[in-house]
């Protein structure tokens, strides 16, 4: 394993972006809107792929980047797919 | 990684904190700001400076303790810093639709009650724009 420097700031960034996380599931049951709930869905995905970047740090493997690429891309498109359905009451016109 | 220089170490780290505590503040951010328009402000700081110093992060990581370079972080970076105003247009959109079809429901910000999207106004959905409004090409 690497030193205590890294240590320690890998552990502040997994503590800090746990905390984002519940933070985003607070706001995801409070609503009070449909938007903000696609809103706190959507941080939440990018919360996710801030805490896969950590664990490829930390565990020293670049396959993780792959997965943090997925959710980018699956993100987008579900948030998209569900503003697009709220705006238009269809997807795929 | 027995490789990395003692300040390669200290700059992975302060990036990695740096990204870590931009993630936290947005997403606070998103708890804490009254309306849905001032809290798409949160977390799009979140995506560019967040994630984008842990992926900086992640890319010196790997170059100076492992001697390889990884071109997934630019990959990802670029995706996200494409698609994140996107994403925070549509749903945008979505909270002016629904503000029009639901009036009254607008919650008070620090500058009072915005104020609601007029009939006229239609570019926040993608319907035609009304005869005779700005934006209609039957007109001009």
């Amino acid at each position: 394993m690497s030193g205590a420097v890294i240590t320690a700031a890998l552990a502040f960034g997994f503590a800090a972006l746990g905390l984002a996380l519940v933070m985003n599931l607070w706001r995801l049951f409070r609503g009070p809107g449909l938007a903000d709930r696609i809103l706190a869905l959507d941080t939440m995905v990018i919360n996710v792929i801030g805490l896969i970047v950590l664990a490829g740090i930390a565990h020293g493997s670049g396959t993780a980047f792959e997965a943090a690429l997925l959710l980018a891309m699956v993100g987008f498109v579900g948030t998209v797919a569900y503003a697009k359905f709220l705006l238009r009451g269809d997807i795929i016109e | 990684m027995s490789g990395a220089a003692p300040w390669a170490e200290w700059l992975v780290s302060a990036l990695i904190v740096l990204g870590a505590a931009f993630a936290l503040i947005g997403s606070w951010g998103l708890v804490r700001l009254p309306s849905l328009m001032e809290r798409l402000h949160g977390p799009t700081k979140a995506t560019t400076l967040g994630l984008g110093a842990l992926l900086i992060a992640s890319i010196a990581w790997f170059q100076l303790g492992k001697g390889m370079w990884t071109t997934h972080e630019l990959l990802v970076s670029l995706f996200l810093f494409v698609t994140a105003p996107i994403s925070a247009n549509m749903i945008a959109k979505v909270h002016l639709h629904r503000l029009r079809h639901a009036p009254g429901a607008a919650e008070p910000g620090p500058a009072g009650t915005p104020a609601a999207p007029s009939e006229a106004a239609d570019w926040a959905t993608h319907e035609a724009p009304h005869l005779g409004t700005a934006g209609d090409f039957e007109g001009d």
